[in-house]
């Protein structure tokens, strides 16, 4: 595998919910156009870490985060970073699928329009666009105007993801986007991972480790806030090198 | 008597008391509601809806009062709502949890529990004396908006509560601004809860007297308001000032007038159910 460049990178991050130290001094860096795995057992701190890359903590009272997130070599927390100006281009989805109670064209364009796209031939185009890169096209194109809310969870959690990648961010941060589906849908956003990794660099969080080693090419191992090991996932998942990584992925504890 | 005998008998004992104490207050609603329409229905024709009131009760109508309540709806709507829904808002999504908001909360619950007399005492000296409005709409609209204010805003905050937080996560990760989140996601999910606080709150207003006889509406105004700035009665108003006269036919007048008071405070409730309604079949989280 070449050496891609770095797209996203954590020097030395800490963050607290008040007085709690949840995540302690993570150093990590993730290429671009790469798949990588957050795992971890509960409360390891994997999806507060994953949440700093979007700054999407900035709302809960109390957290703190130090240190310093480089996306392309920009510092995501300096000054006069405007957050809505860096979620444009650091998408998320999260764990249970969350669409908007409107249409499912509403909910593709919704990113768009408020950023002041109005044109409506660039919004169907775009909202197009979307829906087939996720794989959803096919089988709403007849029923745009239907509510989004109608759709099955599988549907719904495709429909957030072509909604984050309307407005064509670069980084796509996904919080356990599969547990809360079936298996067949889970099949089919594994699969979407894969072909989304061409144009996006992605980072998963994942309770699944069938899942980490299907679409990821590299893999961090979070433990009590820390990050313990970080590799490339065959390696991680044949030859880890710290014993707490080893117990967890044989299924010793978590 | 083995145990579980007597748990059923008890559970039965309290499932009869129960409708016992629903019976009570719907069979009193009930005399209530039939003694006023035997009484006054057969009152109710067009010369009654569009009489100016008189000292003779079959020539008295209650023009002056429905048109003076309309006025006095549409004033307060269009000065509660904006102001309520807006604190509301505030409130519930910018405000950070502290002992400043906590403390804000409480005393907006406690306002709505105020009695009216005090909101129209304060209007009397706020509205009517030191800003000079006088006994008019626009003070009594003002009066009654502030006696609804609590309700709108405690109404719009569990509105807004009710929508998921993962709708406005969604929105930010996409780049929204906590207004463009408000605007175009919490507040339309939450319209229908919003739009129903608001009706209850005017229907409260349609039916009070109290304050708006101390910021000084008069009883006999022969004349319909043409502008915010005239004097006015309202329906409550002239119902009683009808039963506190001596002539019998004045009593029907009451029942007329009555029955028509309900009729528009059973109008906005129901607009209020049909709009709650509507919406949860729209919305099912």
């Amino acid at each position: 595998m070449s050496k891609k460049p770095i797209k996203v990178e954590a020097k030395d991050v800490n963050a607290y919910y008040g007085d709690f130290h949840a995540i302690k001094g993570i150093n990590i860096a993730m290429e671009e156009n790469t798949v990588t795995a957050f795992i971890g057992p509960s409360g390891c701190g994997k999806s507060t870490f994953l949440r700093i890359f979007n700054r999407m903590n900035d709302y809960i009272d109390g957290f703190k985060t130090e240190g310093e997130i480089l996306l392309d070599g920009q510092n995501i927390y300096a000054k006069n970073v405007q957050v809505d100006e860096l979620r444009k281009k650091v998408g998320m989805v999260f764990q249970k699928p969350n669409p908007f109670p409107k249409s499912i064209y509403e909910n593709v364009v919704y990113g768009l329009k408020i950023q002041g796209v109005s044109n409506k031939a660039a919004l169907t185009e775009a909202a197009e666009r979307a829906l087939k890169q996720a794989a959803l096209w096919n089988e709403v194109k007849d029923n745009l105007n239907k509510s989004a809310l109608a759709l099955s969870g599988g549907q719904q959690q495709r429909l957030c993801i072509a909604r984050a990648l309307a407005i064509s961010p670069s980084v796509l941060l996904m919080d356990e986007p599969a547990s809360a589906l079936d298996p067949i849908s889970t099949a089919k956003i594994e699969e979407l991972i894969h072909e989304l990794k061409e144009q996006y660099t992605i980072v998963i969080v994942t309770h699944n480790m069938q899942q980490a080693a299907r679409v990821s090419d590299t893999t961090a191992f979070f433990y009590m806030g820390e990050l313990v090991e970080h590799a490339k996932t065959k390696t991680m998942f044949t030859n880890p090198k710290d014993s707490r990584t080893q117990d967890y992925i044989t299924g010793r504890f978590g | 008597m083995t145990n579980s005998t007597r748990n059923r008998i008890k559970d039965k004992a309290f499932q009869f008391f129960g409708i016992f104490c629903m019976l009570i207050g719907l069979v009193f609603l009930g005399a209530l509601l039939v003694d006023i329409i035997t009484r006054g229905l057969g009152r109710i024709d067009w010369d009654f809806l569009t009489s100016l009131p008189s000292r003779r009760a079959s020539r008295s109508g209650i023009l002056t009062a429905w048109a003076g309540t309309l006025w006095i709806l549409l004033l307060t709507s269009l000065i509660a709502f904006p102001l309520g829904i807006s604190a509301g808002v505030y409130l519930e999504e910018y405000t950070k949890k502290s002992k400043l908001s906590s403390f804000l909360e409480i005393n907006i619950a406690n306002l709505a529990g105020v009695p009216s007399i005090i909101y129209g005492l304060l209007g009397l000296e706020v509205f009517v004396r030191q800003m000079q409005m006088g006994a008019s709409l626009l003070a009594g609209a003002l009066t009654l908006s502030l006696l609804v204010l609590p309700i709108v805003i405690v109404t719009t905050r569990e509105a807004l509560k009710a929508v998921p937080p993962s709708v406005r996560q969604g929105s930010f990760a996409l780049g929204a601004t906590k207004w463009q989140t408000t605007w175009r996601q919490v507040l339309p999910a939450s319209f229908g809860g919003i739009l129903t606080g608001v009706i209850l709150a005017l229907s409260r207003a349609v039916g009070e007297a109290a304050p708006l006889i101390v910021v000084g509406a008069l009883a006999y105004v022969p004349f319909v308001p043409s502008s915010p700035n005239d004097e006015f009665t309202v329906l409550p108003i002239q119902i009683f000032n009808w039963t506190s006269r001596p002539q019998a036919e004045f009593l029907v007048n009451a029942a007329a007038a009555i029955i028509m008071l309900l009729f528009i405070t059973f109008l906005l409730n129901g607009v209020a159910v049909y709009l709650r309604n509507k919406q949860q079949k729209k919305i099912k989280w």
